[in-house]
C-alpha cells in the first residue's frame, strides 16, 4: 500500500476502470463504509428473521465481506454481475437500494422481485444484477452467455460472476469455465472460497483443493488472494479487470475468506470447532481494515461514528419501508410466467 | 401467392433459419457440431459458410454450460438458437432450462424476460435405442414459463421458428427424427405462422383423432382408413403443446362426441393424459363415449426394428381406438 494520498486530500473521482485503486482516505473509508453496511444490515435481518419477519433460508455473508466490497469497486455501471444465493452483500455493493432489498426480504410487492424471490433471489435490472441463483454454479453459464452477448455486440463491458468453492465441484463450473477460455468472453470469475460447501469441508470434496489451480488448467490466468483484505481484493480484481476490457478473456479470482455464521439460519455447526471460528474472527475483514486504518492515522473516532450513523439511517429507512409496504395480490400470482405482451428486451 | 416449391421439412428448418439470420443480426446458432459438422441431421449443413463462426457457433458437449449461455446471451440481447442433438442430451441441460430459462421472469419479479430458442429432435423410428429416441416433450409442457413446439407439417416447420424467436420468453421447438426427410410442396414466400393454435387437419363428425409431432402422419393414414370405413375421422393437430389449445380441442369434441388421443410418448403422466382431463373438465357432457388412448409402450425405446415400432403408435391401433369409441 504505497500510493496512499495523505489524510484530508480530496477524494479525486473514482473511475472503476482504472488499473490500480487510487488508496485516497475518502476511497478508504469508504470501502470501510460498504462492508460495515453490509455487515449491519445482515445483523438488522438475523434479528427480523428471529421476529419472523422474513423467513424461508437466509445466508448470511457475515465475515465475507471484502470480497464483494472490493472486486465491485471494479466494475462499470454497464457492467453485469452474477451472484449466489448468499448474495445480499453483491446487491448492496452493487447499489442496488437497500430498501428494495429489505422490502424483498419482507416478501413485500415493492422488493425487487415482487417478493417472488426472496432472500436468495434478488434481481435488479438498473443495476444489471442478475440474480440471486440458488442452483450451486447455477449462474455460471448465465455470467458466460451475458459475456458472450457483450462480446458479439461490441460492448466493452464485463460480466463479474460469483460463486462459492462448492460450485467448483459441479460440471457447470467446468463448462463454463472451458467456454469461457476457448471463446475469449468478458468474465471475471470470482470464487468466494470460504472453506465449506454448506457444511462439507474442502479436504472431503475435492481432489484439488487450489480452486485456482483447478481453474488455471483451463487455459486462463487465476489468482489467489486473501479475501479478507478488501484492498487486496480491490486491487486483484482492477487487475483483472483491466486485462478483461483488454480483451484477453476471462479472469480468475480465488478469495480465501470464512464465513463466521451458519450456512443458514438452521444450522448447529458440527463441522467445524468454536476456535476455528474465533481464529478467523480476529482476522475478520472489518476487524482488520478499521485497525489498519485508525493504526495508519486514516480513521478518526468522528469518522466512524459518522460512518455508523449513516449506515443506522439507512438500515432504518429500509426497515420502515419494508413495513410500510404491501403484499402482491394473490390475483396477481401468476404474472411474470410469461411476458406481458410487451416487447421483448 | 408464389409458385408452391418441392421441399423438404429438413430444408424448411434450415431456410427458416437462414431466414431469421439474415433478417435480424442478434440472431445465432449455437450447439454441437452445427458448424463443420453441417449438423447431427444436416439441418444447418453449409450455413456456416455463409455465415461464419461468430454467428453458426460450434459449441463442447457441454449442453447444460452451452444451453445457459444461451440463456444468458438472450439477457445480454441477443436472439440465440441454441440446437440441442437429440431430446435425450437435453437432460444434462436440465438445470438450466427448468432453474434457469422457466423462472428467471418470474423469480425476477418481471425483471428479466430469456428470449431463447432451444431446438431438438425428437421421437424414435431411427433404430436409434432407448437414450436417442424418447419423446419427451410432453414432460418439457408439463413446466410453467416454457413454450413447447410440435411442428408437423413443412409450413410449421419454416414457420413457428421466426415467431419463436419473435417471443419474449422461452421457445422449445420438437422436431421429429422422422419428419426431416419428409417432403412436399410449400409456397415459395411461406413465412411465419402463429404458435398459438391448435389447427384442424382433416375435418370429419364422426370422432376426433387428437395428436401431434411425427404421429401426424400416421393419424392421417387412419382417417384414409377409417373413411373407407364409411367413419369421417377429424384430425387435430396440437401443433404447440404449451401453452395447450384447448378451444380447439374441445370444439372438435364437442362437433364429434368421441376423442382418440395419439401420443408417441409414454401413457402415464403424459400429454395425453392432460388432454383426456381437460376434455373431461370441459367437455364431459359432450362426449357419447370414453375418451380411448393411443400411445407409447411404457419401456425404454428398443433397438431392433421389430421392437422399435412396436412400442410406437401405428395405424392399426388407431383405427382400432376410433372404432372402439364408435361401438364397432
Amino acid at each position: 500500500m504505497t500510493d496512499i494520498a495523505p489524510p484530508g486530500s480530496p477524494a479525486p473521482a473514482e473511475d472503476p476502470r482504472a488499473p490500480r485503486p487510487h488508496l485516497s482516505r475518502g476511497h478508504l473509508l469508504e470501502l470501510l463504509h460498504q462492508m460495515l453496511r453490509i455487515r449491519r444490515f445482515e445483523d438488522r435481518c438475523a434479528e427480523l428473521y428471529s421476529y419472523e419477519k422474513i423467513r424461508g433460508f437466509l445466508h448470511l455473508y457475515d465475515g465475507e465481506e471484502a470480497v464483494a466490497v472490493g472486486a465491485m469497486r471494479a466494475l462499470a455501471p454497464e457492467d453485469a454481475v452474477v451472484a449466489t444465493y448468499r448474495e445480499h452483500g453483491h446487491a448492496l455493493a452493487r447499489g442496488v437500494p437497500m430498501p428494495a432489498v429489505m422490502a424483498e426480504m419482507y416478501g413485500k410487492r415493492e422488493g425487487c422481485s415482487r417478493g417472488r424471490g426472496g432472500s436468495m433471489h434478488l434481481f435488479d435490472r438498473a443495476h444489471r444484477f442478475y440474480g440471486g441463483n440458488a442452483i450451486v454454479g447455477g449462474g455460471l453459464p448465465l455470467a458466460a452467455g451475458l459475456a458472450l452477448a457483450h462480446k458479439m455486440r461490441g460492448e466493452p463491458a464485463l460480466v463479474a460472476c460469483f460463486f462459492g468453492e462448492g460450485a467448483s465441484a459441479e460440471g457447470t463450473f467446468h463448462e463454463s469455465l472451458n467456454l469461457a477460455a476457448l471463446w475469449k468472453l468478458p468474465v471475471l470469475f470470482v470464487c468466494e472460497n470460504n472453506r465449506y460447501a454448506m457444511g462439507t469441508a474442502l479436504r472431503y470434496e475435492e481432489s484439488e483443493p487450489q480452486i485456482a489451480r483447478k481453474a488455471a488448467s483451463y487455459n486462463l490466468t487465476a489468482v489467489t488472494v486473501d479475501g479478507m483484505d478488501v484492498v487486496a481484493v480491490e486491487a486483484a480484481a482492477r487487475d483483472a479487470a483491466t486485462a478483461i476490457r483488454h480483451g484477453d478473456g476471462p479472469r480468475f479470482i480465488e478469495a480465501e475468506t470464512y464465513r463466521f455464521r451458519a450456512h443458514s439460519m438452521f444450522d448447529a455447526q458440527l463441522y467445524r470447532d468454536k476456535e476455528e471460528v474465533e481464529s478467523w474472527r480476529a482476522k475478520g475483514p472489518i476487524r482488520r481494515f478499521r485497525t489498519w486504518l485508525e493504526e495508519s492515522g486514516l480513521l478518526h473516532p468522528q469518522d466512524l461514528a459518522g460512518i455508523e450513523a449513516a449506515i443506522e439511517a439507512e438500515i432504518e429507512e429500509a426497515v420502515r419501508f419494508a413495513e410500510a409496504g404491501g403484499w402482491e395480490p394473490v390475483g396477481e400470482l401468476e404474472r411474470f410466467v410469461y411476458s406481458e405482451g410487451a416487447a421483448a428486451s | 401467392m408464389s409458385q408452391p416449391v418441392e421441399t423438404t421439412y429438413r430444408e424448411c428448418v434450415k431456410q427458416a433459419i437462414r431466414e431469421a439470420m439474415i433478417r435480424d443480426q442478434r440472431v445465432f446458432l449455437m450447439g454441437e457440431d452445427v458448424g463443420h459438422y453441417g449438423g447431427c441431421y444436416a439441418v444447418s449443413k453449409g450455413l456456416l459458410a455463409e455465415f461464419g463462426e461468430e454467428r453458426i457457433r460450434d459449441t463442447p458437449l457441454s449442453e447444460n454450460a452451452f444451453t445457459g449461455i444461451g440463456i444468458g446471451a438472450a439477457l445480454g440481447g441477443l436472439r440465440p438458437i441454441v440446437e440441442i442433438m437429440t431430446v435425450n442430451f437435453s437432460f444434462l441441460a436440465l438445470d438450466q432450462i427448468i432453474n434457469n430459462a422457466a423462472t428467471l421472469l418470474h423469480m425476477s419479479g418481471g425483471a428479466f424476460n430469456v428470449p431463447l430458442v432451444i431446438r431438438m429432435a425428437t421421437g424414435a423410428g431411427r433404430q436409434l435405442a432407448a437414450q436417442h429416441s424418447h419423446s419427451m416433450e410432453g414432460w418439457y409442457a408439463h413446466i410453467p414459463g416454457l413454450k413447447v413446439l410440435t411442428p408437423a407439417t413443412l409450413e410449421d416447420a419454416r414457420g413457428m421458428l421466426w415467431t419463436a424467436l419473435e417471443d419474449p420468453d422461452p421457445v422449445l421447438i420438437f422436431e421429429h427424427v422422422m419428419l426431416y426427410n419428409r417432403s412436399g410442396t410449400l409456397a415459395a414466400d411461406a413465412g411465419p405462422v402463429d404458435i398459438a393454435k391448435a389447427a384442424v387437419r382433416r375435418e370429419g363428425s364422426d370422432v376426433s383423432l387428437l395428436t401431434y409431432g411425427g404421429a401426424l402422419y400416421k393419424t392421417l393414414e387412419a382417417a384414409d382408413k377409417l373413411a373407407e370405413e364409411g367413419i369421417a375421422a377429424e384430425v387435430v393437430d396440437l401443433r404447440v403443446l404449451r401453452p395447450l389449445d384447448t378451444a380447439t380441442i374441445v370444439a372438435s369434441v364437442a362437433r364429434t362426441r368421441r376423442a382418440v388421443v395419439i401420443d408417441e410418448g409414454w401413457r402415464s403422466g403424459g400429454v395425453s393424459a392432460e388432454i383426456a382431463a381437460r376434455i373431461m373438465e370441459q367437455a364431459f357432457w359432450e362426449l357419447d363415449a370414453p375418451v380411448e388412448r393411443v400411445c407409447g409402450l411404457e419401456v425404454p425405446i428398443p433397438y431392433a426394428a421389430h421392437l422399435e415400432q412396436a412400442a410406437l403408435p401405428q395405424v392399426e391401433g388407431i383405427v382400432a381406438a376410433a372404432r372402439r369409441s364408435l361401438g364397432r
